[in-house]
C-alpha cells in the first residue's frame, strides 16, 4: 500500500528522527510513504480568519497532488496534520473558501476536498490494525508504563479532526498496548503544552508542561510519547525533566526491531 | 483611531462567530489554560464585542496569551467559540501597519539549538501579518 | 352559480395593521359569484358571527368565505355559525390572511395584494363546493395508556374512576417508572416511594384497570374512537397466577453479575429478578439473555426452589389484540448519555456520577443502603461538587437545546439532604442560572443557601481532573469573582439533561402522532390544547410532551385523562365527510392508491360497470369512509385521475390555483 506523504518542515530538520523511524516502521509493516514533490510549509497554525486564503494554499497544493495520484495523504507532525485536515474540510464544505482558493490556484480540475487525510496513527489503527501491529512486534515494551500525550492539535476541533474522542481519546493508548506496554491514563493528556507561546512567554509554557508531567508521573508513567515536535520540545525544555519524552515512532521502530537500521 | 462599530463587525466576520449566542455560562473561562495571564478573560471577549468596546479589547494582553488550543472552542455549549473571537481581534491588530508582535530582530536572542522550526513558523504566523 | 358572502376580519390590528381590509372587501365584491362582502373588527366574536348569519339569511347565501386566521383556529367556529343559519357547514371556506399573510409581511401594499389573492382562491373553491354530510362512527369505551410511570398511573386512575376500562402497557417488569427510583421529592422532601407506591397499589387493585407489564405496543391501526392495538406480552418465564412473590428464586439464582438497571448499573442483580422490592406486580421475570438455563440449557435452580411451581421456561410471547377509543402516551424520559462530555471524566472515574445515580445512592433501598459513599472506595465524601446544565441548553451538537427544568430543584434538594444528614460534608454547586419558577421553589433553593450553607458558584466547570490520590480537582469559573478556581472534591455529581424515552419515536410512528426535533411529542396547540396530539384520539401525559416535575406531570396526567374521558363519554363521533371517492368508470384497478393509503381504507371489488353502454365486470377501488382520514395521498398517486377527495376535489384545487395565478 502506497500513501502520499507530507513530512513538513520540522521533520526534515530538527525532528528528522520522527520521520525516519516512521518510514522504517512503515516498511516493516508493509506500507510505503511516498513524499509529495515540492511540498511547502503548512504554516504551523491553521489560519483562523475565515477570510484568509493565501495561507491555506500550500495545504491545498499538497492535497491536490495526493488527489492526482489517487492516494490518501499521510502526515505525522500534529501541526501539519491539524492544518491540512482543516483546510481539506474547508475545501470540502466551505463554498467561499473553495471557490476563492480554486480561482487562485487555476488547477486542471478544481480541488474540492476529495483527498483523505490520515495521521500516521490513523494508518496504524484503521489500515494496518493494532492487532496486526501487535503481531509484528519483536521487542515488546513489557512492563513499561507509558503516558500518551496528545496535546490539542490532533484532537480539536473534534468534529473536524474526527481523530478520536477529544475528551477521552484512546488511539495512542491502544497503540501503547499494541507495543506490549501499559498505557497510563492521566487527565492532562489533552491539555495544551503552550505551543508557540513558548517563544515569547516561556513561563506560561513551563506552567503548563509541569502540570502535564506531574500529572502523568503521579499516575505512574515512566515516559511520555507524542507525535508533535513542538510538544516534545516544550515538554523537554519547560517541564521538570522527570519523564523522558519520545516520539511515538521511535518506540514503534524499536518494537518492530528496525530502530538500529535508522541509526545506521 | 479605529471605528469601534466597524471593528466589531470585522471581528465577527473574520471569526465567523455570533457573540449573541453566548449564554454567559463561563465554560470558556473555566477551561482556559491561560486564564491567569489574561487581563480580559475569555468569557468577557463576547461582551467586549457586543458592546463594541474594541479599543480596550485590541489593547488587551489576552491577544498574545491565547494559545489557540481550542479548549474553549471545543467545550463551548453555545457554539460561540471565544478563542475565535480573540483570534479575530488579534488579526485586526497584526493586519495593521506596526501591529506586529514579533520582529525578526528578536529571533537570534530567542533561539536555542533544539528549538523546532515549527515553533518559529507558528509564532510568525500568529504574531505577524 | 353560488351566491357567496365574503367576510374580512381585522383581528384587531393583527390583520388590519398590515392588510387594507377595506380594499380587500372592495375588490373581492366584484368577483364572480360574490353577492356580499364586508369587514369587521373581530369576526369570531358573537357580533361577528351574527353578521355572517344575518347575511346568509338576508342575501340567501349558498357559500361563505371568511378571510381571517388559520382554519386550525376558527374554521369550526364559522362552520357552526353558518350551520345555525341553515347553511351546510362545508360551504364555508377560510382564507388564511393572518398567519399566511399579515404576520409575515411588513409592506401593506404587498400584504393587501396577497390577501386579495388568497380570498379570490377561496371564492373560486367555494364556487365548486357541494354540501357534504358527515357520517358517524362508534366509540370503544376503553382507554390505552402507554407507559406505567406516575404520568400513566395517574391518567389511568382518573379515567378508571370515571367508570371506563383502562389498560396500562409498561415495558419493564413493574409499573412505577422514574419516580420509583427517586429518593425524596422537592420542595416538600417527602419520600418518593411513600407517595408513589400507594398509587401503584391503587392502580393494580382498581377493578377498571388492567396492567400489562413487561409488554409493548406492537401495532396500532384504526382511528379516534376505534383503535385496534396489538400488545406483545413478553414471556416472563414465570406464571403470574402461581407465583407468590416469595423471592427465593432470586436468592438462589447463580447468575448474579448482571448490571441492575433499576440502580442505574451501580450494582448487580440476578437473572431472575423483580426490579425493586415494591414492584407491582411482585412477580419476577427471567432475563433470558443472561439466564444460564436459556444460554446453556443447564441450571434450572429457580424451578427447583420454587414451591409454587411458577417457573415456566416454555412460556412464549403472547399477542393481545384489543380495541380502544382513546390512547394516552406516557412514555417518560431518560437521562442523556454522557459519552460526549468526558471533560467531566464520567466514563473515566467512578466518583463522577449523575444525579439519578445519586438518587439511588441516597435511597435506603439502593446499592449503598442509603449511605452516601464514594463508589470507588466506599469512603464518605467530604467535598461534593454539583455541576448544573450538563447537556442542557446546548446549541452545539453535543447536548440538548432545551432546559431540562427539573435539575435546579433536585440539585438544591440533594445539596440540602446531604448537608442535613452529613453536616461535615461541604457542598458546592456550579450553576449558570438557578431557575425556580414553581410554588415554594425559590424559597426551597434559598433554604439550601441560607440554612444549609450550600456554596453556590455562578460559573461552569471546564474540566474535572482526577488526581493520583483518588480525589478530583474541579476546574471552574467563578464569574462573579472573575476568577478561575480549582476546587478539590471527593465526588462530582452531574445534573444530566433529560431526553424523551428513546422508544417514543417508534410509538409516535405507530400512532401517526407528530414529534419535534427533540423527540418530544407535539401538542395540538401549544397553549390551548396542550395535552392532545394533533392526531385525533391521542393524548399526552408527562415528560413525553416536554420536561416537567412531578406536580406538573400529575396535573397534566389528570388533564389528559379528562380529554380522554370527554371522548369516551360520547356514544358516537361525527366523521369527517371529506373522504376519498373513486370514480369506477375511470379506475383501472392498479392498486397504486391502496399501496399509498396509510389507513388501510382502500379495498378492491369486482364490480359490474356500464361504460358508455358496454357492460362489464371490472376490478375497482372502494373507499371505506369510516377508515379514510382524507389525507389525499391516493388522489395524488392515482394515475388515471379516478380518485378524488370530497371537499378538496381536483377541480376545486385547480380552480384555486387558477385564481392565484390569474
Amino acid at each position: 500500500m502506497k500513501y502520499s506523504y507530507y513530512p513538513g518542515c520540522t521533520l526534515r530538520t530538527k525532528a528528522r528522527d520522527l520521520d525516519e523511524y516512521a518510514r522504517a516502521s512503515a516498511t516493516a509493516l508493509g506500507f510505503e510513504l511516498e513524499e509529495i514533490e515540492n511540498w511547502q510549509c503548512c504554516g504551523g497554525v491553521y489560519p483562523l480568519g475565515t477570510d484568509e486564503i493565501a495561507t491555506k494554499l500550500s495545504s491545498v497544493r499538497a492535497l491536490n497532488q495526493a488527489k492526482e495520484k489517487g492516494q490518501d495523504l499521510v502526515t505525522i507532525c500534529s501541526a501539519c496534520h491539524h492544518v491540512i485536515k482543516r483546510v481539506n474540510d474547508d475545501m470540502k464544505n466551505v463554498e467561499d473558501i473553495r471557490t476563492r482558493a480554486n480561482n487562485y490556484m487555476q488547477l486542471e480540475a478544481p480541488y474540492e476536498g476529495e483527498t483523505t487525510v490520515l495521521h500516521y496513527l490513523e494508518v496504524l489503527r484503521d489500515r494496518v490494525g493494532f492487532d496486526k501491529l501487535k503481531e509484528k512486534v519483536v521487542n515488546p515494551f513489557t512492563g513499561k508504563k507509558i503516558g500518551a500525550y496528545y496535546g490539542c492539535l490532533l484532537l480539536r476541533p473534534g468534529k473536524i479532526m474526527a481523530f478520536d474522542d477529544p475528551e477521552n481519546p484512546r488511539i495512542m493508548e491502544d497503540f501503547i498496548r499494541a507495543l506490549g506496554a501499559e498505557p497510563v491514563i492521566y487527565p492532562y493528556r489533552n491539555e495544551c503544552c503552550g505551543g508557540y507561546i513558548s517563544l515569547k512567554e516561556k513561563e506560561m509554557s513551563q506552567n503548563m508542561c509541569e502540570k502535564i508531567e506531574e500529572s502523568a508521573a503521579g499516575f505512574g508513567a515512566d515516559m511520555l510519547i507524542t507525535a508533535c515536535p513542538l510538544c516534545k520540545y516544550n515538554l523537554n525544555k519547560n517541564a521538570g525533566n522527570r519523564l523522558p519524552v519520545y516520539y511515538f515512532t521511535e518506540l514503534l521502530a524499536e518494537a518492530l526491531g528496525v530502530k538500529e537500521e535508522v541509526a545506521k | 483611531m479605529r471605528d469601534n462599530h466597524s471593528a466589531a463587525e470585522k471581528i465577527k466576520e473574520i471569526s465567523g462567530t455570533n457573540p449573541l449566542k453566548c449564554m454567559k455560562c463561563g465554560k470558556c473561562s473555566a477551561t482556559c489554560p491561560s486564564f491567569d495571564e489574561m487581563d480580559i478573560k475569555p468569557h468577557q471577549f463576547v461582551s467586549y464585542v457586543i458592546n463594541e468596546n474594541i479599543e480596550a479589547l485590541v489593547n488587551s494582553a489576552s491577544l498574545w496569551k491565547c494559545l489557540s488550543c481550542f479548549a474553549c472552542v471545543e467545550r463551548c455549549p453555545r457554539d460561540v467559540k471565544p478563542g475565535k473571537i480573540i483570534d479575530g481581534a488579534r488579526q485586526l491588530v497584526v493586519r495593521e501597519k506596526g501591529g506586529d508582535y514579533l520582529s525578526p530582530n528578536e529571533i537570534p536572542e530567542l533561539l536555542d539549538p533544539e528549538l523546532p522550526q515549527q515553533l518559529l513558523v507558528s509564532a510568525f504566523r500568529r504574531y505577524r501579518r | 352559480m353560488q351566491r357567496i358572502g365574503v367576510f374580512v376580519c381585522h383581528c384587531g390590528s393583527n390583520i388590519a395593521a398590515t392588510v387594507d381590509v377595506k380594499k380587500v372587501v372592495e375588490i373581492i365584491a366584484k368577483e364572480p359569484g360574490v353577492v356580499h362582502a364586508e369587514d369587521y373588527q373581530y369576526m369570531c366574536s358573537e357580533a361577528g358571527q351574527s353578521r355572517i348569519q344575518e347575511a346568509i339569511r338576508e342575501k340567501n347565501l349558498t357559500g361563505v368565505v371568511v378571510c381571517s386566521c388559520s382554519p386550525r383556529m376558527h374554521e369550526a367556529t364559522f362552520r357552526k355559525a353558518a350551520e345555525k343559519a341553515g347553511l351546510n357547514p362545508y360551504m364555508v371556506e377560510i382564507a388564511n390572511i393572518r398567519e399566511h399573510c399579515s404576520w409575515i409581511h411588513k409592506d401593506m401594499q404587498e400584504a393587501t395584494e396577497k390577501a386579495v389573492i388568497l380570498a379570490r382562491a377561496a371564492v373560486a373553491k367555494v364556487n365548486l363546493n357541494a354540501p357534504l354530510q358527515p357520517g358517524e362512527s362508534r366509540v370503544t369505551k376503553r382507554a390505552l395508556i402507554i407507559g406505567g410511570g406516575i404520568a400513566g398511573i395517574q391518567t389511568a386512575l382518573d379515567i378508571a374512576d370515571a367508570g371506563y376500562e383502562v389498560d396500562i402497557v409498561e415495558k419493564t417488569p413493574s409499573i412505577g417508572g422514574r419516580m420509583s427510583q427517586l429518593d425524596k421529592t422537592f420542595p416538600t422532601l417527602d419520600c418518593s416511594a411513600c407517595i408513589l407506591t400507594p398509587k401503584m397499589v391503587e392502580a393494580a387493585a382498581h377493578e377498571k384497570i388492567n396492567i400489562y407489564t413487561y409488554s409493548e405496543v406492537e401495532k396500532v391501526s384504526g382511528f379516534v374512537g376505534d383503535f385496534n392495538v396489538d400488545i406483545r406480552k413478553k414471556a416472563r418465564s414465570v406464571n403470574m397466577d402461581k407465583c407468590t412473590g416469595c423471592g427465593v428464586c432470586q436468592e438462589k439464582c447463580p447468575s448474579k453479575k448482571i448490571p441492575n438497571e433499576f440502580n442505574r448499573g451501580l450494582n448487580n442483580r440476578s437473572a431472575i429478578y423483580t426490579p425493586f422490592a415494591q414492584a407491582i406486580p411482585n412477580v419476577p421475570v427471567i432475563d433470558r439473555e443472561h439466564c444460564l438455563k436459556f444460554k446453556t440449557g443447564k441450571c434450572g435452580v429457580c424451578s427447583k426452589v420454587c414451591q409454587a411451581g411458577a417457573i415456566d421456561y416454555d412460556q412464549q410471547d403472547e399477542i393481545v389484540t384489543q380495541k380502544y377509543g382513546a390512547i394516552v402516551v406516557a412514555t417518560g424520559f431518560d437521562t442523556i448519555k454522557l459519552d460526549k462530555y468526558d471533560e467531566y471524566a464520567y466514563s473515566q472515574n467512578k466518583d463522577v456520577i449523575t444525579s439519578l445515580e445519586l438518587e439511588r445512592i441516597m435511597n435506603a433501598a439502593g446499592p449503598t443502603k442509603g449511605h452516601l459513599e464514594r463508589l470507588s472506595d466506599g469512603k464518605a465524601p467530604k467535598e461534593i461538587v454539583f455541576i448544573q446544565c450538563v447537556g442542557s441548553r446546548c446549541s452545539d451538537d453535543r447536548g440538548k437545546p432545551y432546559c431540562s427544568k427539573i435539575c435546579c430543584m433536585y440539585t438544591a434538594k440533594h445539596a440540602m439532604l446531604i448537608r442535613d444528614k452529613y453536616p461535615d460534608t461541604n457542598v458546592t454547586v456550579f450553576y449558570i442560572d438557578v431557575r425556580t419558577p414553581g410554588k415554594n421553589f425559590d424559597e426551597f433553593y434559598r433554604r439550601a443557601v441560607e440554612q444549609y450553607n450550600v456554596n453556590y458558584i455562578k460559573g461552569q466547570v471546564g474540566k474535572v481532573i482526577p488526581q493520583p490520590d483518588g480525589t478530583l480537582l474541579v476546574q471552574g469559573s467563578d464569574l462573579l469573582d472573575n476568577k478561575q478556581i480549582f476546587k478539590k472534591a471527593d465526588m462530582v455529581v452531574l445534573a444530566t439533561a433529560i431526553e424523551p424515552n428513546p422508544d417514543v419515536r417508534k410509538i409516535a410512528t405507530m400512532l401517526t402522532a407528530s414529534i419535534d426535533t427533540n423527540n418530544f411529542l407535539t401538542e395540538a396547540h401549544a397553549k390551548l390544547r396542550p395535552v392532545e396530539s394533533p392526531t385525533a384520539g391521542i393524548f399526552l401525559s408527562g415528560v413525553c410532551q416536554g420536561p416537567k416535575d412531578i406536580p406538573e406531570t400529575v396535573a397534566q396526567a389528570g388533564a389528559a385523562a379528562v380529554k380522554a374521558i370527554g371522548l369516551l363519554a360520547k356514544d358516537k363521533l361525527t366523521t369527517n365527510p371529506c373522504t376519498a371517492k373513486s370514480d369506477e368508470l375511470l379506475c383501472n384497478g392498479c392498486s397504486t392508491c391502496a399501496n399509498v393509503c396509510p389507513y388501510g381504507a382502500i379495498s378492491y371489488e369486482e364490480k359490474q360497470v356500464n361504460d358508455h353502454g358496454i357492460r362489464e365486470t371490472r376490478r375497482v377501488a372502494v373507499v371505506n369512509t369510516a377508515l379514510c382520514q382524507g389525507c389525499g395521498a391516493c388522489t395524488v398517486a392515482c394515475p388515471s385521475g379516478a380518485m378524488d377527495l370530497q371537499g378538496f376535489s381536483n377541480r376545486q384545487i385547480i380552480a384555486e390555483v387558477d385564481a392565484i395565478c390569474r
